[in-house]
């Protein structure tokens, strides 16, 4: 019987780039549906709701579900008054923080087991839901809501909190540390303070506008927002990308990712005491970004990518110095790798630190370059290639071990095939257009998926069918791997956090929104 | 040990580009009246992207070396000259920013660093955002850019200090 019920469903294949099932599901197909996903190894790639109260309907829950056999998104309308929808957080704990970030936002109730807000931090009224359409700001100033964090009890048992303003350079969020002297027991992560109604402001934006902003939302990924914001776009109103632009695409995600990489493998020489290797990574990523600027008009590749293809083209000369660049970059990485797998004092910072095992990985969620480092071979690019990776094979990095050595090593790997992808792209680069016009969007439905360089950048948006109102839904990866952080420090030493930390090196802004 | 020498020495010593500004310079009074020619700068990032922490950051690398100007910084607002704040300030930040204001000693400076902490940039204010730094606390000092080059950062600093 209940496999009739979730065989009844009517799924609807998407058009655009990215395949992928639709199917607007009730309640009782929208647990089986879920539960018959988990029992086949799929996950739970991002939950969120839009009101389509004006266009006849309730508040929507939507899911997105990733299996062997690809993505599928399934709706459920929660209805208008007191909407309600079944929790997804005992079959995937991915889901526990996005359904309390849907009740701040929306008021979408689920029976989580959770209530505490997530996003709301406070700066808005209990009773108030901002991405309602119906919603009017009315308060003055953040009331500052107290937040339970769990408490850890036992002899010697204190606390560190930390944050919001952390001690370096880096975004806001807060993290309560229990502790017995400097051993972690718990680690408690708390964020909402970079939240900035990126997805309100978008709904006020018209779709074909939205790039630039998509664009601004998570600084070291622009390009991959960008990217799987255009190909959502471009799935709606079948846009076809001219084929030069979609390899210069893969092209700026690439030099994305080694530009990222090349960043933090600095940043964990430095905070595993070796200056050394901060200098040299630090230069290498300096003249990486220069080059961004120089070629593609941006050090971070903000504005590079546009719906319908892209901004920037390169000549044959371009094409010269970007492949002389990864000749340098490779072999100094090369250079540079050999010295630290051989640094001692590094390694012993390194190894064995911040384990977090498979099964745990496994269990939580993870993506990206953290789940390939727990031994997870999770990467769309390989998984589920769009042009043009079809063509390009990528070899997907794979560590075991789990711990911050596992995560240098994952990152060195990535930087040499992402080396030799810019390679085969330069060379086999498509004559041609790079951009084709892609004006305000006629379907209903449109989702992209990026492989950025933390992990999968999605982005899906409904539109009401009358086209006066839309919205869009972003997610970052750091949803599913904040909760891993959380487990890969217990036991370790405080002062090895920042270490941890920066080997997962997740994003506050792109979670936040 | 002996490869990593060779590598010091194969690097060898750089030096920043010198090019004409595209940005804004920044627009204030020279800070080194005030505060003398060795500043502490606190950074506090107020709901921004990241975008202008990564150029920051890049401040520290060996070619901007931002220590050689006689600015470093510094882990406590305690500590601090000179408040930099960047990003559009979030309803959650304003309280910390304005905590972290009163927390640095007299005589202090506020830098705003990028279009959203100048003008709320391009997230206009709404719900979730009180609008800019100078919303929120007394700005001497603004950067623009989205996010301001490293260089352009630079040359803020040699301007504020009389360079």
């Amino acid at each position: 019987m209940a496999q009739d019920r979730a065989s009844a469903v009517t799924w609807t294949r998407l058009p655009g780039a990215c395949p992928i099932d639709h199917a607007c599901v009730d309640v009782d197909q929208w647990r089986l549906i879920g539960a018959h996903c988990r029992e086949t190894s799929g996950r739970l790639a991002a939950l969120w709701g839009s009101d389509e109260r004006v266009a006849g309907r309730g508040l929507l829950v939507h899911a997105l579900l990733v299996s062997e056999s690809g993505w599928s998104w399934i709706s459920l309308d929660a209805g208008a008054t007191q909407p309600w929808f079944p929790s997804l957080d005992a079959l995937f704990p991915t889901a526990a923080r996005l359904e309390r970030a849907l009740w701040d936002l929306l008021g979408i109730a689920s029976d989580k087991r959770d209530k505490r807000p997530w996003i709301r931090q406070g700066a808005w009224g209990p009773a108030d839901f901002p991405l309602r359409r119906d919603f009017t700001q009315t308060h003055a100033a953040a009331t500052g809501d107290p937040y339970p964090f769990v408490v850890v009890r036992g002899s010697g048992v204190h606390e560190i909190g930390v944050g919001p303003i952390h001690a370096g350079t880096i975004e806001p969020g807060h993290f309560r540390f229990s502790v017995v002297g400097d051993e972690i027991l718990r680690l408690e992560t708390r964020f909402g303070y970079a939240h900035k109604g990126v997805e309100k402001r978008l709904e006020a934006l018209p779709l074909k506008d939205g790039w630039r902003l998509a664009g601004r939302i998570c600084g070291d990924s622009s390009a991959a927002y960008a990217g799987a914001y255009a190909m959502a776009l471009e799935a709606m109103n079948g846009c076809e990308v001219p084929p030069r632009a979609l390899w210069l695409r893969a092209l700026l995600w690439e030099r994305e990712r080694i530009a990222n990489h090349l960043g933090d493998l600095g940043a964990l020489c430095q905070d595993g005491g070796l200056a050394f290797g901060h200098t040299q990574f630090g230069l290498l990523k300096e003249q990486w970004l220069m080059t961004h600027g120089r070629l593609f008009g941006h050090r971070y590749l903000m504005d590079t990518i546009i719906p319908g293809g892209v901004a920037c083209d390169l000549d044959a000369a371009a094409c010269e110095v970007l492949e002389a660049e990864c000749a340098t970059v490779l072999a100094t990485s090369r250079r540079l790798q050999d010295i630290i797998d051989n640094h001692a004092g590094l390694q012993e910072r390194f190894l064995g630190t911040g384990r977090l095992d498979m099964g745990d990985a496994r269990s939580l969620g993870a993506v990206g370059l953290a789940a390939r480092a727990s031994g997870i071979a999770l990467d769309l690019r390989a998984r589920h290639p769009l042009p043009p990776y079809d063509h390009l094979q990528t070899r997907l990095a794979l560590r075991t071990q789990g711990d911050v050595a596992a995560r240098v090593a994952v990152r060195f790997d990535e930087i040499f095939e992402s080396l030799r992808l810019i390679h085969e792209i330069l060379a086999y680069l498509p004559q041609g257009p790079v951009r084709a016009r892609c004006e305000d969007p006629g379907g209903r439905l449109g989702f992209g998926a990026v492989e950025g360089w933390r992990g999968e950048v999605l982005v899906a948006i409904t539109r009401a069918p009358s086209g006066a109102t839309h919205h869009v839904h972003i997610h970052d990866p750091s949803w599913q791997n904040w909760p891993l952080l959380e487990r890969a420090v217990l036991g370790d030493l405080v002062p090895d956090f920042p270490l941890i930390n920066k080997s997962f090196n997740l994003a506050y802004s792109g979670h936040d929104l | 040990m002996y490869k990593l020498i060779r590598q010091i020495f194969r690097t060898g010593i750089r030096h920043p580009p010198r090019r004409v500004l595209a940005e804004t310079p920044a627009q204030g009074p020279t800070l080194a009246a005030a505060l003398g020619r060795s500043l502490a700068v606190r950074h506090v990032d107020a709901g921004s992207c990241n975008g202008c922490e990564l150029e920051i950051q890049a401040l520290g690398n060996a070619l901007y070396n931002l220590a050689a100007l006689g600015v470093r910084l510094v882990a406590s607002p305690r500590h601090a000259d000179i408040l930099l704040v960047t990003g559009p300030v979030s309803r959650a930040m304003a309280d910390p920013l304005r905590a972290a204001y009163a927390a640095m000693p007299a005589p202090k400076r506020v830098l705003a660093l990028g279009d959203c902490a100048r003008g709320c940039g391009i997230y206009t204010a709404n719900y979730a955002t009180v609008g800019a730094v100078g919303d929120v606390i007394p700005v001497d000092g603004v950067i623009a850019g989205c996010p301001p080059s490293p260089e352009a950062i630079r040359a803020a600093f040699i301007a504020l200090l009389g360079l």
